[in-house]
């Protein structure tokens, strides 16, 4: 029989139910590869296993009960951005360390009401700001992946950010799936990265209530795990309009799993040759070729689009990410949560608080946020950078015109090494060149394996929709999945 | 542009934001390494152009009935309190 910490969330859900295995079989299998897995990769901040027993036992009950959920029983990790009441929950940061909320974020409400089985509160960047999971304040999260290359696998690799924890932690088979947030590429860019699947829905269309906030009008909840399925059933019960969210968006949520496996006859792919940067790897240039070529061999028609304001995404994005977050981060002040460094007066006590509780990455953003927001740097930066990314989603609502969907890398390299690009922040900006637009349009994209690089590293692709299509998403990329067939595990696993 | 450590000073006061005076180059430095990158911009012409402050700007409804739907739990509210008193947050001395 194969391992439990094998199966897709799919299959377990159809073993559970037909009683062929039960939730506490499941969770204990994946609490004793968590244990080895959390040494080797550091994916958890806190792991809640004594929890998850409980929960795996009161599962089995609501089965046999016949009351179970449409995801009863799945040992999942919830990033340390979700707000879990009676769970520490720190956001990376220092600044958070021991804050134990007294509520639930709506969506891990969701999962939870679905009977998701919690088995940590997982790893991320400081407040998600970081694409390689390596500004964590409690240690940076390591791949489960190592290349091929003797020189790749001497390193240690990350597992892409910010969601790096979840990533790890699923690719390592010691999660069957896991929850992630995405501002510029952090769901996307880690499942690229780990060799999984993963989504970032319409902006609105899962709450964040409770989720703590980085850039409010960039940053979607979606889930990440090994089948496009499991992130359909995932997304489906993460998703949904929340009283508590006025940005959230008041439309029935369509059961995803129905798109799978639909044809794509007829449906249109968009291939932007602005993405077509100069100095992309041949390899990628030729897996992205290689994507178009499954579609087009499935039946879906390949169109050529121009999406003129691509190479303006990235320093858009780092003038209104930064000013949003330098806005959310001014609750950090050592008077209601978190750290409190004493200081001679209040406003002393806020600086040491805040210079002590913020990492340099943070602290460099909330730095340029307050600066482009600032008396007179106003318009030259923000309400410019606002102006174009108004030109920007246009770009996108333009080529939809054209096409169903639009297709592309989801980076332009596999993993790097751990500390490779930690002395040039611009370096590490670039990450997130083919992602961020994205969240600067609202739009749903995903991200699925196309295979391992030269380098044994897997690499993936983007599916971008129009906005609340995720429906598109899933049909296409249930296509893809099949053509492409990546079976490849980390050896980690063994 | 380039930018001084008097201008980094500025912001991070009122960023409340302390930094170690050996890091207030290197953050200077970094500030002026972004905004030269970010300063790409300037190439568009965006005259005329509305700015986009949330894609779901003019597409969200309103609350259905004013009224208080949320509240009454102060000990909830103070349990992560770093320093307290009765159902208070407390402060270092503000008004002499």
């Amino acid at each position: 029989m194969t391992k439990l910490t094998d199966l897709t969330v799919t299959e377990a859900v159809a073993l559970l139910d037909k009683k062929e295995i039960t939730a506490v079989e499941l969770t204990e299998q994946h609490i004793v590869a968590a244990e080895r897995g959390q040494k080797e990769t550091n994916a958890f901040i806190l792991t809640t296993f004594d929890q998850a027993r409980e929960a795996a036992k009161a599962s089995d009950a609501r089965r046999a009960a016949g009351k179970a959920g449409a995801m009863d029983g799945v040992p999942i990790a919830m990033k340390d951005l979700y707000c879990t009441k009676g769970v520490q929950t720190t956001a990376g940061s220092k600044i958070l360390e021991g804050f134990v909320p007294t509520y639930e974020s709506t969506v891990s409400q969701k999962l939870a009401d679905a009977g998701c089985v919690t088995l940590g509160k997982a790893n991320l960047d400081e407040f998600a700001m970081g694409s390689g999971n390596i500004t964590s304040a409690f240690g940076n999260v390591i791949s489960p992946w190592s290349g091929a290359e003797p020189s790749k696998a001497a390193r240690k690799l990350i597992p892409g950010g910010s969601s790096g924890g979840t990533a790890a932690a699923v690719a390592g088979r010691f999660a069957m799936a896991g929850t992630g947030t995405d501002t510029g590429g952090s769901i996307r860019f880690p499942s690229s990265v780990t060799g999984i699947v993963g989504i970032k829905p319409t902006y609105g269309r899962c709450s964040r209530y409770g989720i703590i906030a980085y850039a409010s009008s960039l940053d979607q909840a979606g889930p990440m795990a090994r089948s496009v399925a499991d992130t359909a059933l995932m997304l489906r019960e993460m998703a949904g309009y929340d009283p508590k969210d006025s940005t959230s968006i008041h439309i029935p949520v369509p059961d995803y799993t129905k798109a799978l496996g639909q044809s794509v006859k007829g449906l249109k792919i968009g291939i932007p040759r602005e993405y077509r940067l100069e100095g992309l790897p041949a390899e990628i240039a030729a897996f992205w070729d290689k994507g178009a070529q499954m579609l087009r061999d499935a039946g879906a028609e390949v169109v050529d689009i121009s999406l003129p304001h691509t190479e303006y995404a990235l320093p858009t994005y780092y003038i209104i990410a930064p000013a949003e977050a330098s806005s959310n981060l001014a609750r950090y002040d050592g008077v209601r949560f978190g750290l409190r460094v004493p200081g001679d007066n209040l406003i002393d006590m806020y600086e040491k608080t805040r210079g002590a509780g913020f990492g340099v990455e943070v602290r460099r953003r909330i730095l340029m946020g307050t600066y482009v927001l600032s008396a007179g740097y106003y318009d030259a930066y923000y309400k410019k950078a606002q102006q174009v990314r108004r030109l920007i989603r246009n770009d996108f609502l333009d080529a939809f015109k054209q096409c169903d969907l639009v297709l592309t890398p989801t980076a332009t390299s596999t993993a790097f090494g751990i500390g490779e690009k930690d002395d040039d922040p611009i370096q590490m900006y670039l990450t997130d060149v083919f992602t961020v637009t994205l969240n600067l349009a609202g739009l749903p994209g995903m991200s699925l394996p196309i295979g391992l690089a030269a380098d044994g590293l897997p690499m993936g692709l983007q599916l971008i929709g129009r906005p609340f299509e995720e429906e598109t998403l899933f049909k296409a990329a249930s296509a893809l999945e099949k053509a492409v067939g990546f079976t490849a595990k980390p050896a980690f696993v063994g | 542009m380039s930018m001084d450590i008097e201008t980094v000073r500025k912001i991070a006061r009122l960023a409340r934001l302390k930094i170690p005076a050996e890091q207030e180059q290197s953050a200077a430095d970094d500030m002026t390494k972004i905004l030269n990158w970010v300063g790409q911009l300037d190439k568009l012409d965006v005259s005329g152009v509305e700015p986009l402050a949330n894609v779901n700007d003019g597409n969200l409804g309103w609350r259905e009935k004013d009224e208080v739907t949320d509240g009454g739990y102060a000990s909830d509210i103070l349990a992560n309190a770093p320093e307290k008193m009765a159902d208070f947050f407390t402060v270092p001395k503000v008004v002499e």
